[in-house]
């Protein structure tokens, strides 16, 4: 199959690359992607989803493939393992990275492999749920993805397993993928009963720009428990899209922490589909955006089952010129009765030119229920910064200790301890530069 | 619950019959011939008829919106006769000389004029379809120096106003129906209320839509000067009619320095059958201009129509001003509603509160949709915003779209919502103390829409409870 890109075409390298040896449903679910992106181009903020992220200008770049991945010294991502005892999948420049990945035995019928070999090995639950959660018409991105992913994760954990440990997915982009395009992507399939505590973080190791575009979807069974902790901290020169989804059976917890920190340009769609009945979803969130940095958020709750609750934190931390968007919608069904949906954002604004665009968007179609949201944007608090004054806490110190109690109250929500820990070190570093 | 939903459905509404009068009407259909043949009937100065044609060429320019959470059969702007005016018009010495049939339209309308007069110190200036027939307390306004009269009378008498004012806050081309409104408005209010005066009395004007097929372009500007204030009501029914019928005002006000405006509606229109055949489109532009210290503030109760589209908003252009939107929003039957507000923040210390309170029952659908808009310069300004939602029934929907846009670090925004039916405790309490259950619904949701109503002028706040008392009733079994 071969596409004959014009030069007009965004991405066009990426998505012409060959993909020899793939199997024939993937092929044609590729195709279609690469037909669907061609098709809708890339948004303009005349898009009401991408009205306040200007992603438009990535059409003008020069975008191509990475170049032969440069060797990359295990030092390197010492600082970005959480825990060296965990399994880790490291993905370099799109490529999976044996030599710095620690892949664990398939015990108990466990998998954690690079999705790259669980497709040459056509691991069944691939094909079973491999772009039907994030749907690559979803968004032009997420067809870009389909159509030119390269590699990433896929995660198994049959009925009633645990893995014991957090299994780590990590990216990492280096000189090489200087104005390139990165396309990763993860599966997590956690059957009935069981648990799996997942990491995700996207890293560059260069100051190059680089355009990533992730996708990870979750497939979360009946009374299975999730924990899902995305970082995203790329260079300030990268444009950064990604799309989390989460399918929810019944009786089923997921709960994620999302931490923006990197990127020129960062955006994430998070949707969770609580598709059955008494269903848990926490989704927390902390962006923190400096320089010129945007930071846009797009959740979507679908309540399609009665009697489930949902619950989500979004905070934002802006200093300079940056911005945050946060859309947050959630959508109750007519059977849904009995849904208990909580949302609030949360905006703190160091500098005079920050600026936030929030929107909390409730769509009820159902009468017994209970959905609040909650937006606020401000600064500090004048009364709070003399209470620790009179107190002979001054100065920079004061400010730092109320914004980082701001940041608190979702750091707190990280339930796994040692990512909890060196997460809560990162984003207290950077509050000290912002504040300092 | 559903059968009294159905039963809600079901009611009939109370104004709807027809007055039998001739009515001298433009052809029906939409060309630069129909905006001359509406300004020579008004004859209008020349000015006037230009600045008509301008925003009718640009309205050809223009596509009809569809961002908006409602959907409807499109409007044939050929089909619709763009004035009408009813025969016997012509300027009225005193009440006495108006048309008996129509003060017996009135008075099933609950307004007499003849009573009005009596009533506290309420002038109306009611209209007809689109052109206005008889004033009261001209008088005493005139000692005050407040000018209240037609937009037409205004037009002949006050030019120099009208030209200063007209499409300073809702500039012709602002939207589709602004400048479908800007091309074809017939008639409306004038108010002008003088520098350091405070208007003697509550204005109001009830406006009604008659013939068939008649579109509604009514054209309202109010203006402050320094230091002024005025309080302005407006109600509205409307008989009932098969097909849609059009309504596009527009309601400009102007806030000069340390003045305050008051604005406050009661809306019931037509809301069309429990097919969802007939009834009003409201298709509305709102907005206000607020300088120094100035404050606008809307009141609105909104129960009729069957597609609500307005977003009543202040522009806070002054140091300190102040904006304030209070709504009830009620939808039933086939209803459709998609209002909120809008406050723009340009001056420092600007203020602005909203609050919104929407109710769905039957098959209705109620949108919120806002934006609270803080621009670099707005220094140490401030915003709360709460809209609350209550369900009754399975079949409505209730959503809320703000926009939030914060352009600098010194301003607070607030903003709280919340959605949730009506209290099967709180029925129970209330039947548990002798109520029934009608009355304990009716109880409740005023109760609901407290903070609301209590921002209505007095006689209006009567009317807006039993309103929503007639519009829910038997909601809930």
């Amino acid at each position: 199959m071969s596409v004959t890109a014009a030069p007009a075409l965004p991405f066009g390298a990426a998505l012409a690359a060959a993909r020899p040896g793939e199997p024939s449903w993937l092929a044609a679910l590729r195709a279609a992607a690469r037909e669907r992106f061609v098709a809708v181009g890339l948004p303009t903020t005349r898009d009401e989803e991408w009205r306040f992220t200007p992603v438009a200008p990535l059409g003008k770049l020069e975008i191509g493939l990475p170049a032969a991945p440069g060797t990359l010294r295990p030092e390197a991502l010492a600082p970005h393992d959480f825990d060296p005892a965990w399994p880790r999948i490291v993905v370099v420049d799109g490529r999976f990275e044996q030599a710095l990945s620690r892949l664990p035995d398939s015990a108990a019928g466990i998998r954690v492999l690079p999705l790259s070999r669980a497709i040459a090995e056509g691991v069944p639950e691939v094909e079973k749920h491999l772009a039907k959660t994030v749907a690559p018409e979803a968004t032009p991105f997420s067809a870009l993805n389909a159509a030119a992913f390269t590699d990433g994760l896929l995660v198994v954990v049959p009925k009633g397993a645990d893995p014991g440990q957090p299994i780590q997915f990590l990216h990492v982009a280096t000189d090489a993928s200087a104005d390139a395009l990165l396309a990763p992507r993860l599966l997590v399939v956690v059957g009935e009963g069981a648990r799996a505590t997942i990491t995700e973080s996207y890293l560059s190791l260069t100051t190059q720009r680089h355009v990533t575009t992730t996708v990870a979807e979750l497939v979360v069974g009946r009374n299975a428990t999730v924990e899902h902790i995305r970082v995203q901290r790329e260079t300030d020169a990268a444009w950064h899209v990604g799309f989390t989804a989460v399918d929810q059976a019944r009786d089923s917890h997921y709960r994620s922490f999302a931490l923006s920190m990197g990127a020129h340009l960062a955006r994430h769609n998070l949707h969770a589909h609580l598709s059955d009945e008494n269903i848990e979803t926490l989704l927390y969130g902390l962006s923190l955006t400096r320089g010129e940095q945007v930071s846009d958020t797009h959740s979507a709750i679908h309540h399609d089952h009665p009697n489930c609750n949902s619950w989500e934190v979004y905070k934002g931390v802006l200093d300079d010129r940056s911005r945050v968007v946060f859309n947050g919608k959630v959508l109750v069904d007519p059977i849904a009765q009995k849904t208990d949906a909580k949302q609030t954002n949360r905006n703190l604004l160091l500098s005079e030119d920050a600026r936030v665009d929030t929107k909390p968007q409730l769509e009820i179609f159902a009468d017994d229920v209970r959905c609040t949201h909650g937006a606020t944007i401000g600064k500090l608090n004048e009364q709070q910064r003399y209470y620790l004054q009179s107190r002979g806490i001054a100065g920079a110190q004061a400010e730092q200790l109320l914004v980082w109690a701001f940041a608190a109250e979702v750091m707190t929500e990280i339930l796994q301890p040692t990512v909890r820990k060196a997460l809560e070190a990162d984003v207290h570093a950077r509050l000290g530069e912002m504040t300092g | 619950m559903s059968s009294s939903v159905e039963q809600l459905v079901n009611r009939e509404y109370k104004y709807g019959f027809i007055t039998d009068i001739e009515a001298e009407s433009a052809p029906p259909g939409l060309s630069e011939e129909t905006v001359r043949f509406i300004s020579a009937k008004k004859q209008e100065p020349e000015w006037l008829l230009e600045w008509r044609l301008k925003a009718y060429r640009r309205w050809l320019e223009m596509t009809e919106p569809h961002w908006p959470n409602v959907t409807y059969t499109p409007v044939d702007y050929q089909a619709i006769t763009y004035y009408s005016a009813p025969k016997t018009a012509k300027p009225l010495g005193s009440l006495d000389e108006v048309d008996p049939k129509l003060l017996e339209t009135y008075e099933k309308l609950g307004i007499p004029l003849s009573e009005q007069k009596l009533l506290a110190g309420v002038a109306v200036d009611a209209i007809f379809d689109s052109v206005s027939v008889g004033t009261t307390f001209k008088e005493t306004l005139a000692k005050a120096g407040v000018i209240f009269c037609s937009f037409g009378e205004a037009v002949r008498e006050h030019p120099e106003l009208v030209r200063k004012y007209l499409g300073s806050v809702v500039p012709a081309n602002d939207n589709f129906f602004a400048a479908l409104n800007s091309a074809v408005f017939s008639d409306g209010s004038f108010v002008f209320v003088p520098k350091g005066v405070q208007c003697p009395m509550e204005l109001s004007t009830y406006f009604r839509i008659n013939a068939a097929n008649t579109g509604q372009f009514e054209r309202t500007l109010i203006v402050a000067e320094e230091g002024a204030s005025v309080s302005y009501l407006e109600g509205c029914t409307a008989p009932k009619r098969d097909e849609n019928q059009l309504h596009a005002a527009v309601v400009e006000l102007v806030a000069l320095d340390d003045a305050r405006i008051k604005y406050s509606t009661v809306q019931n229109w037509y809301a069309g059958d429990d097919e969802g055949k007939g009834g009003i489109y409201n298709f509305v532009t709102k907005r206000g201009k607020a300088a120094h210290r100035a404050k606008i503030s809307w009141t609105q109760v909104e129960t009729g129509s069957a597609i609500t589209w307005k977003y009543p908003s202040v522009i806070l252009q002054g140091d300190d001003s102040v904006g304030e939107f209070y709504s009830v929003a009620v939808t039933n039957g086939r209803q459709q509603a998609d209002t909120g507000t809008k406050m723009i923040h340009l001056g420092r210390n600007s203020r602005s509160t909203i609050v919104s309170k929407g109710i769905s029952a039957g098959q209705g659908q109620n949108s919120y949709r806002g934006l609270v808009q803080i621009m670099p310069n707005a220094e140490g300004s401030r915003n709360y915003t709460q809209c609350d939602s209550m369900l009754i029934g399975n079949r409505c929907g209730a959503h809320t779209f703000p926009y939030i846009d914060v352009r600098n670090s010194t301003s607070d925004v607030e903003h709280e919502a919340s959605t949730s039916k009506i209290g099967e405790d709180q029925i129970f309490y209330c039947k548990a103390r002798g109520l029934n259950t009608e009355h304990a619904i009716s109880v409740i949701v005023n109760g609901f829409c407290k903070e609301v109503f209590r921002e209505l002028p007095m006689e209006f706040a009567v009317e807006a409870q039993k309103l929503l008392g007639v519009s829910l009733e038997g909601s809930v079994g």
